[in-house]
């Protein structure tokens, strides 16, 4: 009953500990044998590049994590990303001498609106967040024709000024990056150093006791899905500016990669766990495999099977790693 | 001021369709450890469910300390000092045991509202080292033994500075040397002014513990007594609403012919020199305290996991099963102490839960012969003496005992001559253990051969012809029912171990 635990651990059980210094290294290594086939991967302008293009499937990461740490699971945020990034597309091209910084409120605006309902439905009327993603992300997506009248805004319709978020820095750091740094700041601090943040964990380890502990369920999830929401909305101005393109298509599918990013960085779909500093190397790898299996000239066709394979791998590691540590917590009985 | 600390009077709660408590009440002093027994479904969660605030009585009153008090919430009983160690529902398994200790009252800063971490590990350490436990605050929960966790929600009511613990069946998946432990904290607690409502399904708990005894039954209030004004029969009639003349039913029958016979089986780190045999008709206590190797060896012989030495012979011929099919196939059934409660569909009929995992020899080109289907769900209710009005009967209706005959009886769709059983009556009251000892004894009268796993001592004496106790991995005693106690099943058990 004391701390006389066994010093047996299970092999898994030390793995987990190290968990993301093994991504980190798979990382590592993943990029040396990139640079030996193919020397212009770890260039600066590279590098700058992979970065900038990870940029805005890492902010997505942050709110899909707190999503999945409430046992839930958004499959509307690309839908709400395409008709944010329309929204404020439409509205610069209207509107030409807007400042930039407003494009980017409105979006995140038009995205918190989208998130809040689904937050709402899934809180209020208890429907799946499976469910009630899928259904939303088809009205969204809707929504985004609907407003587009079905055509695209390109490149010559928006200002420079607007296009500019994606090209322009900060203090040297491309804003995009920039942008998502502030984001990783701001939520480890909310993740980790409030009451709120924590109740998200809780949650989603275990609802009933959450309950019982006097934790509003309700507000807490409605509350991830309204904060996934905001940064879809701000994804999708962001996007809009370095693609300059707003469409009806924007980001089909792109939820399936988050998820992915999600998964890789060692959040853990059951609920109740999940790390900043793991969603940001599973958004790394990510990123990397896009930008390195093109320059290696890995056929397109191979590129989305070799993906598939290293999630499905990251998965099954992951179910081992837990199978080691409830192993180790058998042992431990053993006193 | 009162004579109690807590004092509840005519409590009345429905739910849709059900009256969950009917004008209940209950005295608590301070303390005093106050046992609360009763049958599943008598009532005991919902009244603790009310003095902590999760579920609002429709009638009655509710004083703290002599004074009208209304708990609207979970809130408000922590506000109010009022904690409830639940067996598992309020652990965080992802979070550290600080936070589970801290869930809802975290030390904040005053300006920032910035939680401190430092703080709260400190003075976790602090109420965890009060309790006599070194555990490290940082370790997630999820790591620790249940033991550990319990301690985890003691030192969470002792954070909240609770005048009121509320202890739900705590016992129940520990081995006896953690009871013991627990005990000693609760002892303390009482020592340092607690009121202490203990429930628990288990005699020596109380009589260890408590000085006084409350009995609910059929969602009303029995009684109360001293613990040593009543005898045990008395209690368990208060409780169960008949008398029980036999816990254990008498045997009728001689073992017959060897059926199974383990040698010198081994599995590295888990169990070694593992030997016995079983006999037609036999029962076979294999007991031991939880984490000794039972379960395991019983998973081995089944198939679940492998042994790598040793040899296994079914009715005379060595068999070698590396798979659960081939174990059901040679006659071998096991039923692991989780699945007797998971193992059933509950809005289904009783005969359509019997043959569910019996299809295949059921049905013709893919057609299930209900003729057929009603007959084997018949001839298997009456086997383990289900008592319900016909198969069609749902499965919720059934009270706990009956629930856990009609998972022996699915089992029982295979041919078997082996049935493994692993803490058959873990959890379940008093009335059911005697229907499930019913059961297993006339399942053994049948010809069954049976090997009852249980940490339970009344249980394996009753009921065993022969017992096998197992430490660390190890078979220390063979005996027989004649000779058997208590004394010398609990020295095979623990030897070297000093209960401390």
């Amino acid at each position: 009953m004391t701390g006389n635990t066994l010093e047996k651990t299970s092999l898994g059980a030390r793995f987990a500990r190290f968990r993301e210094l093994g991504l980190l290294l798979f990382i590592l290594l993943l990029s040396i044998g990139v640079q030996l086939r193919n020397p212009s991967f770890l260039t600066l302008e590279n590098i700058n590049d992979m970065v900038t293009n990870t940029a805005i499937l890492s902010i997505l990461a942050v709110g899909m994590m707190l999503v999945i740490v409430t046992r839930g699971i958004d499959l509307s945020i690309g839908a709400t990303l395409a008709l944010s990034g329309m929204i404020a597309a439409l509205t610069v091209s209207a509107y030409p001498d807007v400042h930039p910084l407003w494009a980017i409120l409105l979006g995140t605006l038009v995205g918190l609106l989208c998130g809040s309902i689904i937050g709402l439905l899934v809180s209020k009327s208890g429907i799946l967040p499976i469910i009630a993603t899928l259904g939303m992300m088809n009205v969204f997506r809707g929504a985004t024709f609907m407003v587009s009248g079905g055509k695209w805004v390109s490149a010559h319709q928006m200002p420079a000024s607007f296009k500019a978020i994606a090209t322009g820095s900060i203090l040297g750091i491309n804003t995009l990056i920039f942008i998502a740094i502030i984001i990783y700041a701001l939520f480890y601090y909310f993740i980790t150093y409030t009451r709120t943040g924590r109740q998200i964990y809780a949650v989603g380890s275990n609802p009933d006791s959450a309950r019982i502990s006097g934790i509003n369920n309700d507000k807490i999830l409605w509350l991830v899905y309204t904060i996934m929401g905001g940064l879809s909305g701000l994804a999708g101005v962001l996007w809009v500016a370095k693609f300059a393109s707003a469409q009806g298509d924007t980001a089909v599918g792109y939820e399936l990669s988050v998820i992915a990013a999600c998964v890789l960085g060692g959040v853990s779909i059951a609920g109740g766990s999940g790390k900043i500093s793991g969603i940001i190397l599973g958004s790394i790898l990510l990123g990397m495999l896009n930008n390195a299996l093109p320059l290696i000239n890995v056929s397109p066709f191979w590129q989305m099977g070799i993906q598939g394979l290293i999630i499905l791998i990251a998965v099954v590691i992951n179910a081992l790693v837990k199978r080691g540590v409830d192993r180790n917590n058998l042992m431990r009985r053993r006193i | 001021m009162s004579e109690y600390v807590l004092e509840l009077k005519g409590i009345t709660k429905a739910f849709p369709g059900v009256r969950a408590l009917d004008q209940v009440q209950f005295q608590l002093k301070k303390g005093e450890i106050h046992a609360l027994m009763g049958e599943n479904g008598a009532g005991k969660s919902t009244f603790i469910k009310i003095i902590t605030g999760v579920h609002l009585p429709d009638e009655g009153e509710l004083y703290l300390n002599g004074e009208r008090t209304e708990i609207k919430s979970p809130k408000d009983a922590q506000k109010l000092g009022i904690a409830a160690i639940y067996q598992h529902v309020t652990c965080f398994p992802d979070l550290s045991v600080t936070e589970n200790i801290f869930m809802g009252h975290e030390k904040i800063s005053r300006r920032a509202k910035r939680i401190l971490w430092n703080d709260m590990h400190a003075e976790a350490k602090r109420l965890l080292q009060e309790l006599g436990s070194n555990l490290d605050p940082r370790t997630k929960m999820g790591a620790l033994s249940v033991a550990q966790q319990q301690i985890v929600e003691i030192a969470k009511a002792l954070s909240m500075q609770a005048r009121i613990i509320i202890m739900d069946e705590p016992t129940a998946a520990l081995t006896t040397r953690e009871s013991e432990e627990l005990y000693k904290i609760t002892e303390k607690l009482r020592d340092q002014g607690a009121a202490i409502i203990f429930i628990s399904h288990r005699f020596e708990d109380m009589y260890r513990l408590a000085s006084k005894v409350t009995v609910f039954r059929d969602s009303r209030y029995i009684g109360t007594w001293g613990v040593n004004d009543i005898a045990n029969e008395d209690l368990i009639v208060a409780m169960v609403g008949r008398e029980i003349t036999q816990l254990f039913p008498k045997r009728q029958g001689e073992p017959g012919e060897e059926l199974l016979r383990v040698e010198g089986l081994g599995k590295t780190g888990y169990f070694a020199d593992i030997s016995f045999s079983l006999k037609r008709g036999e029962i076979l206590g294999l007991t031991g305290l939880v984490g000794a190797g039972r379960t395991e060896v019983c998973q081995a012989i089944f198939g679940i996991t492998d042994y790598d030495k040793g040899r296994i012979f079914l009715r005379g011929e060595e068999i070698h099963i590396k798979h659960p099919w081939q174990a059901m196939e040679s006659g071998i059934g096991y039923l692991p102490e989780d699945r007797q409660k998971q193992g059933l569909v509950l809005d289904w009929g009783i005969g359509r839960n019997i043959t569910l995992s019996a299809l295949d020899q059921l049905s013709s080109r893919g057609w299930v012969d209900e003729q057929k289907e009603a007959e084997l769900a018949k001839s298997l209710a009456e086997k383990v003496q289900v008592k319900a009005q016909s198969i069609f009967d749902l499965a919720s209706s059934l009270s706990g005992g009956n629930q856990q005959k009609v998972v022996v009886a699915k089992l029982l769709t295979a041919q078997l001559d082996v049935i493994i059983l692993d803490e058959p009556t873990k959890g379940v009251d008093v009335g059911a253990k005697s229907a499930i000892y019913e059961m297993i004894s006339e399942l053994a009268a049948q010809g069954y051969g049976i090997i009852m796993v249980s940490s339970e001592m009344p249980e394996v004496i009753g009921m065993s012809d022969r017992v096998i106790v197992m430490r660390e991995g190890r078979v220390t005693a063979a005996l027989d029912a004649a000779t058997v106690t208590q004394e010398a099943i609990l020295e095979a058990a623990m030897v070297s171990q000093t209960i401390s």
